[in-house]
């Protein structure tokens, strides 16, 4: 999977694989399984795979009772309706049962585009990351997300995959070990880190480049699990650095940045500098453009990171 | 109301065929978007827009105004193509649907579009929302009606039936609903995915008075909105059979045309076809 792929397209491959060789997976989709790839799990495995129809509430309590039942559901729908659309289905019969419910919710963020602003969710790591009990994992490449869906397989207890609808290109280097809840150094730096996850680590790392051009030396850290947080590799990088730019397709407010600030206000105080969604909806248009326009972009992130590096002048 | 000329019929039929190409053109401008359920639709909306609601483009915000919640929100460009016709906002509007920055949201916005009472998009919403304007119509004292249209499809979301209850609860025969019953949702056909049947007798063991009809004869919905509209102590649930894709061959009764945009080759043909 080492090309241009959507992470939605990675994850329905991922699923046939995973269903070949465990025969306890079943996945359940909410008439979205065109859309969400799980129609490939269907096709293969029609027995071991339920379209709830468009109700994803009962979807949702369904997976719980399966999981309570030995089988391990893989849940897919759009990212909106996989969270949000039924929080305390999740919170009461999936994380406080830590029941071991897979929640892959496809379509996240803005890059969802056209359908517009109550089609993509943008608050989607904050509601998942603050339950307890949940894992929350939001891969960066295809392959990533292959790995991701098999280490989830493996973990026991409730999942949260976030994944997206458009094609994205190959980011992390090949090889590289995977392991839930240990962040990945993609590029070493002293002056001052990236943290990403999903489409903004492929825009850390031209941030850095860009900072290099300029005389800065940046490190760019990929968490893709951004629950449990690698706490050791942050708080390492933040003393290396002393700066922190975090980046995601999310609202600035409880997602990674959220996460990360949490962390180092109480550990080792830094300047940090989120990049995301400010606090407002989505609107239709082209993912191209709306990343744009809502300040997702390599130039926005070398802005932040030189904020992050005045600030850290003025602090020390 | 009274019984429908023929020559009414023929007004409407003209219109109709207008407003689907502008909902095929929207759509292909856009190159994205949901032509099925749009074209199951509009029959419904046309009816409501030029016969029966009373409503005023001048008056926008008028609080005694009829209300409309699309909850199957999906269906937007035949809403949008009505209220640009009607005159709430200028038909230059309609090219710029799903674009960065157009007041036309790929679902409907209530703080970006005139004439839009309701943000959907959400399915299984809108009946809740619908309940809370009619019994504010009922506080304000105010003559208003409430409609709202659901897809069925949508009718397998478990707050549909919640709703369902409320507006029985509540006796709110200030409120008209319809079901867009095309049969069709998009992952196929709805008895083969997860079948809400029998539709007509749940609404009835639910409390409503219950009406069928054809959603593309234009005389049978008259009628049956009139009955609706006169009906005392529950709400009407006007089941509306209809055909996704209605008025296209190649997209009738096709899942393929739930939610993808004609290519030119296919617009073109499908502009042919409403010609006649
Ligand atoms: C809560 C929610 N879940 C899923 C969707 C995605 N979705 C959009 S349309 C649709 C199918 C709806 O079928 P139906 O109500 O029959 O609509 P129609 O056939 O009239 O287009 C789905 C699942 C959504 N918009 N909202
Ligand atoms: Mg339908």
């Amino acid at each position: 999977m080492r090309e241009e792929m959507a992470t939605r397209e990675a994850y329905g491959k991922a699923l046939v694989k995973l269903g070949r060789n465990n025969s306890k997976v079943v996945v359940l989709d909410a008439d979205l399984s065109k859309s969400t790839k799980t129609v490939l799990f269907a096709e293969e495995f029609p027995l071991r795979f339920f379209d709830m129809g468009v109700a994803e509430a009962d979807m949702m309590g369904t997976a719980a009772g399966l999981a309570a039942s030995g089988f391990i559901p893989y849940v897919s729908t759009f990212g909106v309706f996989a969270t949000g659309r039924v929080y305390d289905q999740i919170r009461s019969s999936i994380a406080y049962t830590k029941l071991n419910v897979k929640i892959a919710a496809s379509h996240t963020g803005i890059t969802v585009g056209e359908d517009g602003a109550s089609h993509q969710s943008i608050e989607d790591i904050a509601l998942m990351r603050v339950l307890p009990n949940m894992t929350v994992v939001v891969p960066a490449d295809a392959q990533q997300t292959c790995l991701a869906v098999e280490a989830a397989a493996k973990h026991e207890g409730p999942v949260y995959l976030r994944l997206g609808r458009p094609k994205v290109p190959p980011v992390i280097p090949e090889g590289l070990p995977f392991e839930l809840g240990k962040a990945q150094l993609l590029r070493e730096g002293d002056d001052l880190v990236f943290i990403a996850a999903g489409i903004t680590v492929k825009l850390a790392l031209e941030a850095a480049s860009l900072m290099e051009g300029q005389g800065i030396s940046a490190a760019v850290v990929n968490v893709h699990t951004i629950k449990p947080l690698d706490e050791a590799l942050l708080l390492q990088l933040a003393q290396k650095t002393g700066a922190i730019v975090t980046a995601e397709e999310h609202s600035v407010i409880g997602g990674l940045g959220g996460a990360v600030a949490e962390l180092i206000s109480e550990n080792y105080p830094v300047p940090v500098m989120r990049v995301g969604i400010n606090d407002c909806f989505g609107e239709s248009g082209s993912p191209k453009e709306l990343l744009q326009k809502y300040g997702l972009t390599a130039e926005k992130m070398v802005a932040a990171g030189r904020a992050a590096l005045e600030k850290k002048a003025r602090v020390y | 109301m009274q019984a429908i000329s023929a020559a009414t019929v023929e007004e409407l039929r003209l219109k109709a065929r207008k407003l689907r190409k502008d909902v095929i053109t929207m759509i292909y401008e856009a190159g994205s978007g949901h032509p099925g359920g749009a074209l199951s639709v509009l029959d419904i909306l046309v009816v409501l827009y030029y016969k029966v609601m009373n409503i005023d483009p001048q008056i926008e915000k008028n609080p005694h105004r009829d209300r409309l919640v699309l909850s199957k929100g999906h269906a937007c460009p035949a809403l949008y193509a009505v209220l640009a016709d009607k005159g709430f906002f200028p038909p230059a509007y309609l090219s710029s649907l799903r674009k960065i920055g157009s007041p036309l949201q790929g679902h409907p916005d209530m703080r970006k579009t005139p004439g839009i009472d309701m943000s959907t998009g959400s399915l299984g919403q809108g009946l809740s929302a619908a309940n809370g304007m009619a019994l504010a119509a009922r506080l304000n004292q105010s003559l208003y009606r409430t409609y709202v249209i659901l897809g069925d499809g949508e009718s397998q979301e478990g707050q549909v039936w919640e709703a369902a209850m409320t507006s029985a609860h509540y006796r709110l025969d200030n409120l008209t609903a319809f079901l867009d019953y095309n049969g069709l949702q998009i992952d196929g056909w709805i008895r083969d995915v997860k079948s809400p049947e029998p539709l007509a007798d749940k609404w009835r063991a639910f409390g409503w008075h219950v009406l069928e009809v054809d959603g593309h004869d234009y005389a049978s919905l008259l009628e049956a909105i009139g009955r609706a509209n006169s009906y005392k102590g529950a709400p009407t649930m006007i089941i509306a059979h209809t055909v996704k894709g209605k008025g296209i061959s190649f997209m009738e009764n096709q899942i393929d045309w739930h939610g993808r945009a004609p290519n030119k080759e296919e617009y073109e043909k499908a502009l042919a076809e409403l010609e006649h």
